[in-house]
């Protein structure tokens, strides 16, 4: 089982990102859970969304959060020095944050493994949210299947896009694509 | 054709109305209830579920609407949470002294204040003496297959039915669920047939006075109808089974065969149990987990034939009765009072307001009841003190 935790910021759709997470992993044949950590929203606030992905309904029916992820995704990266977002993440985990900044610039233990793409600036690019409030989830799961491509590959993301995000569902297949091929990871 | 598709706990039950075919629906939103009704009434508006939505001003204008809907024939659902299950109650009492098959779901919240939107069963238990009957669920797809089996019994003994699921934890939560083939559905829950309806041009009384000689007839035959629900359930969630793979009892059991110590959970947090039990039989653990399904009707027999004989039986409540213990303790152990063999039971309170419950909470209460030598019935586990 693999469990991955997504923080984000209220407004940014870290929540659709874990859906989204498991619908892909649902139609490449996996089982899988999605489910926020649910407060009362509020835009600009820290929000939290897990997923779990099993290769069979018999690994899966923990119901409790995720104290202990495999892997991380953040989508705003000043989270990146509240404590919490790391708390409980496994050695050789993945860190998928959404910065301009290249892996290497950011200060995380060498014990994770680093990626990096600009998701607002493209989430920008095609539109989606505003300048000053860019809606990233599509965008940062093109680097999540670029570094995770054997947990859930790009065509299963692109293809649960419609389904998860009926608005300008092009534009975020699109901005998934792209943030799939500017991914970069720390050597 | 069944379709398999990935859906939070509030959309299985919106899909669940949809594939019982209801009729009417009247409901207003609360969180975490809302994505229920929300999808119902784009569903309604969009012409693919052939019903009438009725907008109400508040959740006892809901289940009156609801009660008159049925009353007519029709077959009605509503959704609600918390304060708005608490301002329903009235009207609770009058659906089911009315003998009028509705089903609400309740997406289990603790009440306020102090103000709240998660997890607990206070809500649903505040209405166990209404005369509904009452369905906890573990995951999205059985919320789904409930709420078809809920009308499948309550059109058989005539009384309403809450299907209850927990808050987030399932209403929030996607997972992959069955959409079962829709004419095999329509097979296993033929039309709502009525005793009688109220019909323009043919007047007749409704929950008119009855006087003391004839008042407690009424109660009489509501409790049997209970009683005889207990069998119905059992039929029908077997033919459930038959028809859509997945049967159903009012309790189920988890490696219970040769266990020797038995927790009992109610809802999604026996999803996390099995895993304990699963981790504790691996350490030679002679551990069993007893899922408990459906509160009322109650089932007295089954309890008592799986429990008798076991060594300690311990209970997690997500609710409490405040001046006396946990709901489902306190109704394990009544049941299990004329049993020359009962074994001690122990009440567990946790997880009130939607604190987490994991799975190495639940190994330790399976540890913490094993070593208890005294009685014990109220634990709090996982309490600041």
């Amino acid at each position: 089982m693999v469990e991955i935790r997504t923080h984000g910021r209220g407004g940014q759709g870290a929540v659709v990102a874990s859906k989204i997470l498991a619908d892909a992993a649902f139609r490449v044949g996996k089982y899988a859970q999605s489910f926020p950590q649910f407060g009362v929203e509020r835009r600009g606030a820290p929000v939290v969304a897990f997923t779990r992905i099993a290769e069979s309904e018999e690994e899966l029916p923990v119901r409790s959060n995720i104290y202990e992820p495999d892997h991380i995704v953040v989508l705003d990266p000043t989270l990146l020095s509240i404590p919490d977002t790391f708390a409980g993440l496994k050695e050789g985990g993945w860190v998928i944050v959404n910065t301009p900044e290249l892996p290497e610039n950011l200060d995380i233990p060498a014990k994770f493994r680093v990626a990096t793409v600009d998701a607002s600036e493209i989430a920008v690019k095609y539109g989606l949210g505003s300048k000053a409030q860019p809606i990233v989830n599509t965008a940062i799961l093109g680097a999540f299947s670029r570094v995770l491509e054997n947990v859930i590959p790009l065509s299963a993301i692109l293809n649960s896009i419609p389904e998860e995000v009926p608005v300008k569902p092009d534009a975020n297949q699109k901005a998934c694509e792209e943030a799939y091929n500017m991914t970069r990871i720390r050597k | 054709m069944s379709i398999k598709k990935v859906l939070t706990g509030n959309h299985a039950v919106s899909y669940g109305a949809m594939a019982s075919r209801v009729q009417v629906i009247s409901a207003y939103p609360i969180t975490p209830q809302t994505q229920v009704v929300e999808l119902l009434s784009e569903l309604v508006a969009d012409g693919k579920l052939d019903a009438i939505f009725v907008n109400v001003e508040s959740e006892h204008s809901a289940m009156s609407a609801c009660i008159s809907a049925s009353a007519a024939g029709a077959r009605a659902f509503t959704a609600t949470s918390a304060q708005g299950l608490a301002l329903m109650h009235e009207m609770l009492h009058w659906a089911a002294g009315a003998r009028l098959p509705i089903v609400l779901a309740d997406i289990n919240r603790a009440m306020a204040p102090p103000w709240t939107i998660w997890t607990d069963q206070n809500d649903s238990l505040s209405q166990r003496d209404t005369g509904w009957m009452q369905i906890y669920v573990e995951s999205n797809q059985e919320a789904f297959d409930s709420i078809i089996l809920a009308y499948k019994v309550a059109e058989q003994v005539f009384l309403p039915c809450m299907v209850v699921l927990d808050a987030f934890v399932l209403s929030h939560t996607s997972e992959p669920i069955e959409i079962h083939d829709q004419e095999k559905i329509d097979e296993y829950l033929p039309p709502y047939r009525p005793m009688v309806t109220i019909e323009p041009g043919k007047p007749i009384g409704y929950g008119a006075l009855a006087a003391p000689d004839t008042y407690m007839e009424f109660r009489y035959k509501m409790q049997r109808a209970m009683e005889n629900a207990v069998e119905i359930f059992e039929k029908e969630g077997k033919l459930f089974g038959d028809m859509f793979g997945h049967s159903y009892d009012l309790v189920e059991p988890y490696m219970m065969d040769d266990a020797e110590y038995v927790i009992i959970t109610v809802g999604a947090v026996t999803s996390t149990a099995r895993v304990a039990i699963q981790e504790l039989r691996k350490k030679g653990e002679k551990a069993g987990l007893l899922k408990f399904r459906v509160l009322r009707p109650f089932p007295f027999e089954k309890l008592r034939e799986l429990l008798s004989g076991r060594k300690k039986v311990a209970v997690i409540d997500r609710n409490i009765s405040f001046g006396h213990h946990g709901i489902f303790y306190q109704e394990v152990k009544s049941a299990l009072y004329p049993l020359s063999n009962r074994p001690p039971v122990f009440g567990y309170i946790a997880g009130l307001g939607g604190r987490d419950i994991t799975v190495s909470d639940v190994v330790d209460i399976y540890e913490d009841m094993k070593k208890r030598e005294t009685l014990e019935e109220i634990i709090w586990k996982g309490v600041k003190l």
